[in-house]
């Protein structure tokens, strides 16, 4: 392979590990807090491409409105499945807890193939992003470039929140000892709810991002970049959010790269992804990052 | 200041507390005593709204607070430094401090407070960026009770800041506590070791199994044979 090949390979495993990073990041965050996993929190990437699809062709509003209005309203529906389906059951066994996430994942697939029906719908995918940047002989997408610059603001951003604020400091320390940081005079449910919004703000995000780069709508479209992120989350241990952008970006990385250099195993990436998955829950189920599991280190 | 009227907490069909009446007067320290398993900590948790109240009531600075959201009842006021110190060992000690004045808008004497804290705890100073999980048992204590300060609150709830100390560090501890007093905060402070905390209460309760069996004035306490027949068999002194 050339250097050319190689760098355009590496520009688009970056780019799929960037969408991975920003979806497992609400994952980890959720888990780290209330040791749920999340399972609805892939359908919301299909949420938010379906309020942009929305907004953009049937309500003919300028994209930039569309798209913020599909990450907000992503980011309080998240907030909403909290109140809805996990806060009732919060003191439940938490096996309970995970049945509500699966029948929330179902829920929301199935709402949107009632509103929506089950035909694919194309993603409107402004212009300006599908354009092709040429250096030398390299050819990379704009939205290949786009997709890392964003992540890595929005990343940034979070980690600036969690490190540097009172919220962010509540927020690690409720992932440890939730009644402890009630005696602090923090309200709880507002803390673990603010947990919510910003994992699903990611996916709202990254679900647009995801959906310009494979461009096509549909009710289910959330559930392969979900449990991919999920395995990411795992990968670089899951509860800690510095594991999830690692887990992303080299799950993405690996899965390009499998493509690049085994082209005829192209057809396995997914399947490689999932007995990654296997593997690491065999050999250490605390991923990378992770210290052990039960403890959390947001 | 404080004044818990008939308080009755269950857990499920185990009876914590039956029925128990207490007052902490403002500028106080008043100890609550009992050997292990009497219902101490159970009342320190009704009193902070971690565990509903069955019956009974619960008044502070003339508002009943039982009931109340554990936040709510910090934001009046209480601060609670918990059994076992429960510092957040992911965080590093500043932050635990910090997150001890969650809520606070007073950047100025924030800071202070944080300097303040540093005084009386010269070693948290030390180990300020340091992560609160590795500090020891003594100095986790202490980041227990500076935390607590920094609500500035007008009542500290302390629950057995002497369990698992080295006895010279349980003096110190102790000193803090009645230094804190003199400085103008009401003290609950909840031990089993009775003598240690007797010595610097103005006021103590003896808890026995969910009942007040005893109270009087500290020294007074101290003096009674029945108390010294039960606790200083027990190897309770210091
Ligand atoms: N979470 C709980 N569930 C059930 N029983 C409890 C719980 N916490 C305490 N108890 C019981 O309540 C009684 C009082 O406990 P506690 O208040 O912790 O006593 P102390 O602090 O004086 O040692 C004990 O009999 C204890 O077993
Ligand atoms: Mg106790």
């Amino acid at each position: 392979m050339d250097i050319v090949t190689l760098v355009q390979q590496l520009v688009n495993g970056l780019s799929l590990g960037s969408l991975y990073a920003l979806i497992a990041i609400g994952y980890t965050m959720v888990y780290g807090i209330l040791r749920l996993i999340n399972f609805a929190h892939g359908d919301l990437i299909m949420v938010s491409a379906y309020v942009a699809v929305m907004g953009v062709g049937l309500f003919s509003w300028p994209w930039p409105v569309a798209f913020g209005l599909a990450v907000v309203l992503t980011g309080l529906l998240g907030v909403m499945l909290e109140r809805g389906a996990y806060r009732p059951l919060r003191r439940a066994p938490r096996i309970s807890l995970l049945i509500s996430a699966i029948a929330a994942s179902f829920f929301l697939e199935n709402l949107f193939l009632v509103l929506a029906g089950g035909r694919p719908k194309p993603f409107p995918t402004p212009p300006w992003f599908a354009g092709v940047l040429k250096w030398g002989g390299v050819f990379i997408p704009r939205l290949s470039l786009l997709i890392p610059v964003v992540t890595a603001v929005l990343l940034a951003a979070l980690f600036l929140l969690i490190q540097r604020t009172q919220v962010g400091r509540a927020m690690r320390a409720v992932a440890h000892d939730l009644e402890t940081v009630s005696l602090m005079g923090v309200n709880v449910d507002r803390i673990i709810s603010l947990a919510f919004l910003l994992g699903s703000l990611l996916a709202g995000a990254g679900g647009l991002l995801w959906a310009m780069k494979y461009p096509q709508v549909n009710p289910f479209m959330g559930i392969m970049p979900g449990l991919k992120a999920f395995i990411a989350a795992v990968l670089g241990g899951i509860g800690n959010l510095a594991g999830a952008v690692v887990g992303g970006l080299l799950l993405g990385l690996l899965e390009i790269m499998i493509v690049a250099f085994f082209p005829a195993w192209a057809g396995y990436r997914d399947a490689v992804a999932f007995g990654l998955l296997i593997v690491i829950l065999l050999v250490r189920p605390t991923g990378i990052l992770g210290e052990s599991l039960g403890e959390e280190k947001l | 200041m404080l004044e818990v009227i008939n308080l009755e907490v269950a857990y499920g069909a185990i009876r914590a507390l039956s029925g128990i009446s207490f007052t902490v007067p403002q500028g106080r320290i008043v100890a609550l005593l009992g050997a292990n398993g009497a219902g101490k900590s159970t009342t320190i948790r009704a009193i902070a709204g971690l565990v509903p109240v069955k019956s009974g009531r619960i008044v502070f600075q003339g508002e009943e607070i039982q009931g109340r959201p554990p936040h709510f009842i910090n934001r009046r006021g209480i601060a609670v430094c918990p059994e076992g110190r429960r510092i957040f060992p992911n965080l590093t000690v500043l932050e635990n401090l910090l997150l001890g004045g969650y809520g606070r808008k007073d950047k100025d004497s924030f800071r202070q407070d944080i300097t303040g804290v540093f005084r009386i705890f010269p070693r948290l100073e030390e180990r300020r960026h340091q992560r609160a999980g590795t500090l020891s048992g003594g100095e986790q204590q202490m980041l227990a009770i500076g935390r607590a300060l920094m609500s500035r609150p007008r009542l500290l709830l302390l629950d057995e800041p002497s369990l698992g100390l080295a006895p010279l560090l349980v003096r110190e501890v102790f000193h803090i506590i009645e230094r804190l007093n003199q400085q103008g905060t009401t003290i609950l402070l909840v031990e089993q070791n009775a003598f240690a905390a007797l010595n610097i209460a103005h006021y103590a309760y003896i808890l026995e199994n969910g009942r007040l069996v005893l109270e009087g004035p500290g020294p007074e306490l101290l003096a009674d044979p029945h108390l010294r027949e039960a606790y200083l068999g027990e190897g309770l002194d210091f």
